[in-house]
């Protein structure tokens, strides 16, 4: 009797066209997760409400951008080099001076008695001209203005940074320093268009 | 060997995501330090604002415009847009909703205001100014 020769399908190319299917995929793939600065808007003003009561001038951190891209921070030209530390100068105001935001000091459960200035607020406002980028760039370093005062807090009380905490004690660090970026409600700041 | 090659081969394809509009603006996002991470993706929507692609500038000129799915829009689509997105999340996921707004790093902010301005009225509160990651910041 013959020998029954089993058919064999051939094998030999089917790791090159996994290769090449693998190197399709390694290209097209794009593993980037999406991240940007998370910001929260303002509700819409009812038409009817009265307006909200004025802001004592000291409490108010002003930043201007005209449609050049620079800044104009409580009435003087800043460069944004060093708007962080003088923003975190404004929110603390360690030497608790007249200009700078009222300091209230209160006490808080793990952290103790602190000064804080809960009515300070950073005022954003920008032309219709300026550039986004530095826009953004003006809000990333407000940002880090905030994030840096909390992270000192934190290590200060906890010996860990503040995104290590957990959520609990982030809230405490939090309502130490509340970030409060307002924006005004858009008109133009000058320099063009 | 083959065995290697099939295992990454099955990896990539199931992480792989298919862009899943077709980019009719150009888009540079702008740089950025302070960057948090988009986490569901399901709950977010995105609107592209850029100068259109070369393709469409005889249509569309060379002004920054909004894109929304995959079609040119005006700011007044937008409030209509979110509503139609918020309609179809689930209940308890619409209070959660983030927008988006991937804009180009050149283009200038009368149209990102008045996005902003339409989020506001559509109450889609919640927003995510797309960037890079940027180690140290470089300033001008």
């Amino acid at each position: 009797m013959a020998k029954r020769e089993t058919p064999e399908v051939n094998a030999g190319s089917l790791a090159d066209i996994a290769f090449l299917l693998l190197i399709f995929f390694l290209m097209t793939t794009t593993m980037d997760t999406d991240s940007g600065l998370g910001r929260m808007l303002p509700p819409p003003i009812p038409t009817d409400e009265p307006p909200p009561p004025p802001i004592r001038e000291r409490n108010v951190f002003e930043v201007l951008i005209n449609a050049n891209n620079q800044l104009l921070v409580e009435g003087s030209p800043m460069s944004l080099r060093e708007l962080k530390d003088a923003a975190k100068e404004f929110i603390e105001n360690p030497m608790n001076l007249e200009t700078l935001p009222e300091v209230v000091v209160v006490e808080l459960p793990e952290i103790g008695t602190i000064a804080t200035t809960p009515k300070a607020v950073i005022s954003l406002q920008n032309d219709r001209g300026t550039q986004y980028q530095t826009y953004l760039s003006v809000q990333n370093e407000l940002q880090r203005a905030y994030t840096e005062l909390r992270d000192e807090l934190s290590r200060k009380t906890f010996n860990k940074a503040y995104t290590e905490l957990d959520t609990d004690r982030q809230r405490l660090i939090r309502e130490v320093y509340p970030q409060k970026i307002s924006e005004a409600e858009p008109r133009n700041v000058g320099g063009g268009s | 060997m083959p065995d290697i090659v099939f295992m990454l081969l099955f990896f990539f394809m199931v992480s792989t995501t298919m862009k899943e509009v077709d980019m009719k603006v150009q888009m540079k996002a702008p740089e950025a330090t302070e960057l948090v991470k988009l986490e569901k993706k399901s709950l977010v929507t995105y609107i592209y604002v850029g100068v259109p692609m070369r393709q469409y500038q005889g249509r569309y000129g060379t002004e920054p415009r909004i894109q929304l799915n995959d079609q040119f829009a005006t700011v007044g689509d937008i409030q209509s847009y979110i509503v139609q997105e918020r309609e179809g999340l689930r209940e308890n996921d619409r209070q959660l909703m983030t927008v988006s707004i991937k804009a180009d790093h050149d283009c200038p902010m009368g149209i990102i205001t008045d996005i902003k301005q339409a989020l506001r009225k559509a109450q889609a509160l919640k927003i995510n100014y797309s960037a890079r990651q940027m180690d140290q910041l470089t300033y001008n």
